[in-house]
Formats: C-alpha cells, sequence, structure tokens
C-alpha cells in the first residue's frame, strides 16, 4: 500500500530554507508572502488494510520520520482516494 | 586496566570525522581513549562516553536521527541512565537530543551557511560535571563547525530549562547560528549528560589558538577516573 508523508517545519519554528525560497522567487518578480520548506516521503507499506497501515506509519513518524518538537506531519493513504 | 588513566569510550558512526581528534585530546589529557564501534552493542569498562562530530549517516533525515537507532547508543542511554558521564560534541549533541536523552533539537543555522571559525561562550553553571574546571561567567573560546547548530526549544521548554538550570553555556557577543536564547550547550537533567556545539577537542593546543577546551575535557576525565577507580 503506498502511502506520502508530509513532514513540515511547525509553525513559528525559524525556517532559512523557506525564508530563501521566498527571497528568491521575490527576487524572480514573483509576488509570495510566505514560504516554508518541508519534506515529501513516499512509503510502499506492507499492511492488510488501510487503518493497519495508517496505524503502521503513524508509528514510524512517531519514532523516526518527524521530531515531535520541531516539524508536524500528516500521512495520506493512495488507497483511500 | 592502567590505574593513573581511565577508559574513555569516543563512539565511531559511519560518518564520525572528530572521533580521532577527540581521542588525541583525551590522551594527552590523561585519559586512555578507547574508538567504540557503532555496531557494537556492549560498552567496554568505561569512565565516560563522547559521541564525536562528523555527519553520521551522512545526516540524512535530520542530524543525529539515524545514528541514535545504532547499537551503540542504546548501551550509551543505558550507560546514561546509571549515572554514566556522557559528552556529545556537534554531531553527538544532534545525537543526543534526537536521542532523548538531551531535551531540544538542532536546526539549520539562520544563515544557511556551514560556519567554521573561533566562537566566544560563557559558562553559566560552574557545578556541573563537565563544567568543574571553569567559573561562573568564565569567558571560553573553542571553535564551532557546523551547519546545523541552532538550538531550538519551545517556549515552555525554555522556560523549564532556564529553571532548572540545564543551559550552560551560551554564545557571547555574536550569536553564530541564530540559536534560541545563545545556547550553545545544555545538560540533561541529573547533570550527567551534556551537549554542545563547540568542539573543545580543537581547543587543547596553544599552536591552534585557545586552550579552553582542555578544561572541559581535562573535567571528563577526572569524572571518568573518579567514576572507575573511586570504588576501588
Amino acid at each position: 500500500m503506498k502511502a506520502t508523508v508530509l513532514v513540515r517545519p511547525k509553525p513559528g519554528i525559524l525556517d532559512p530554507q523557506g525564508k530563501a525560497v521566498e527571497d528568491s522567487l521575490r527576487h524572480l518578480g514573483f509576488s509570495v508572502d510566505g514560504a516554508r520548506v518541508g519534506r515529501l516521503l513516499d512509503l510502499e507499506v506492507e499492511a492488510s488494510d488501510p487503518e493497519q497501515a495508517r496505524a503502521e506509519v503513524e508509528r514510524m513518524c512517531a519514532e523516526l520520520l518527524a521530531n515531535p518538537l520541531i516539524e508536524s506531519y500528516e500521512i495520506e493513504l493512495a488507497e483511500e482516494q | 586496566m592502567n590505574e593513573t588513566k581511565p577508559r574513555v569510550a569516543i563512539v565511531v558512526f559511519p560518518g564520525s570525522n572528530d572521533d580521532r581528534d577527540a581521542a588525541l585530546a583525551l590522551e594527552g589529557l590523561g585519559a586512555e581513549p578507547v574508538l567504540h564501534w557503532h555496531g557494537d552493542s556492549e560498552l567496554p569498562d568505561v569512565g565516560a562516553v563522547v559521541l564525536p562530530g562528523g555527519f553520521s549517516y551522512g545526516d540524512y533525515l535530520r542530524a543525529g536521527a539515524i545514528a541514535r537507532f545504532s547499537p551503540a547508543m542504546r548501551a550509551v542511554a543505558d550507560f546514561a541512565a546509571e549515572g554514566g558521564y556522557v559528552l556529545g560534541i556537534c554531531n553527538g549533541f544532534q545525537v543526543l537530543c534526537e536521542a532523548g536523552l538531551l531535551p531540544g533539537a538542532l536546526r539549520p543555522n539562520e544563515s544557511l551557511s556551514f560556519i567554521c571559525k573561533d566562537v566566544a561562550l560563557r559558562v553559566e553553571r560552574a557545578d556541573v560535571p563537565f563544567l568543574a574546571g571553569c567559573e561562573v561567567g568564565q569567558r571560553l573560546t573553542i571553535p564551532i563547525k557546523h551547519g546545523e547548530g541552532c538550538f531550538f526549544a519551545d517556549e515552555a521548554l525554555l522556560t523549564q530549562l532556564d529553571e532548572a538550570g540545564q543551559i550552560v553555556l551560551r554564545y557571547e557577543g555574536e550569536n553564530p547560528n541564530g540559536s534560541i536564547a545563545d545556547i550553545a550547550g545544555v545538560v540533561n537533567a541529573d547533570g550527567n549528560v551534556m551537549g554542545l556545539m563547540p568542539h573543545p577537542e580543537h581547543a587543547v593546543d596553544p599552536l591552534v589558538g585557545s586552550t579552553d577546551g582542555a578544561l572541559i575535557l581535562q573535567a571528563l576525565v577526572d569524572r571518568a577516573r573518579e567514576r572507575l577507580f573511586a570504588a576501588a
């Protein structure tokens, strides 16, 4: 089962990468009011049903994929769509 | 084991690159350094553990995030839980934060640049094991060399650290990386685990400009000696 995890810097956390991207976009003439850079992980999860897959990916996020102090995450399962 | 030379383990992860510098510095300060491969889950009989600088596991995902799952880190966590002295330098600090052995997290520098230079530090606590050779308010010159040294704690955690006296080193004058409250080093609640971004092992020889790093590493060697030989 395919799962996608979106990891974002939490609001209020300094995101120098996002700031650099924002400044560059402005420099190119785009009107942007904020840019944040996160991380996207495409996973192939072995699970019998979507609930099990989601629970498994939740555990992955808690244990490794995101640092709860500085990052939030969202999980999307391909089969659910 | 040599009765006068306490053994200190230096954990070597794939991508560590300051392990030998740390060994050299500790040896010069009277310790018997032992390089300990990260895949080895049994720590030898040591008085202290150093997690050295470098780029363990290529800093993939987040700096220190992967290294914390290595077999050696489980042993280090057990060692720390028994009151053993653990010092994390730079990448070692990042590993300790990711492992939950120290509070907070280290983020990319505010400037996004890798910074390599001497910085001034202010000693905030002299009653923690690793800073016993310093005085409160003392100014130390020790180099930094990192791309992700911006210490972060949310407001609640910051207040908690401040009140518990766990902020032990701050940048003085210029804050090189944007770290919150100018924090350069913290300890755990018991004080036996410390992490700092500056590299004391690169400041032990007058030839390179400063010997202030020796104040920290000498304290570590002394604590290791007490731990190993006090009972004997």
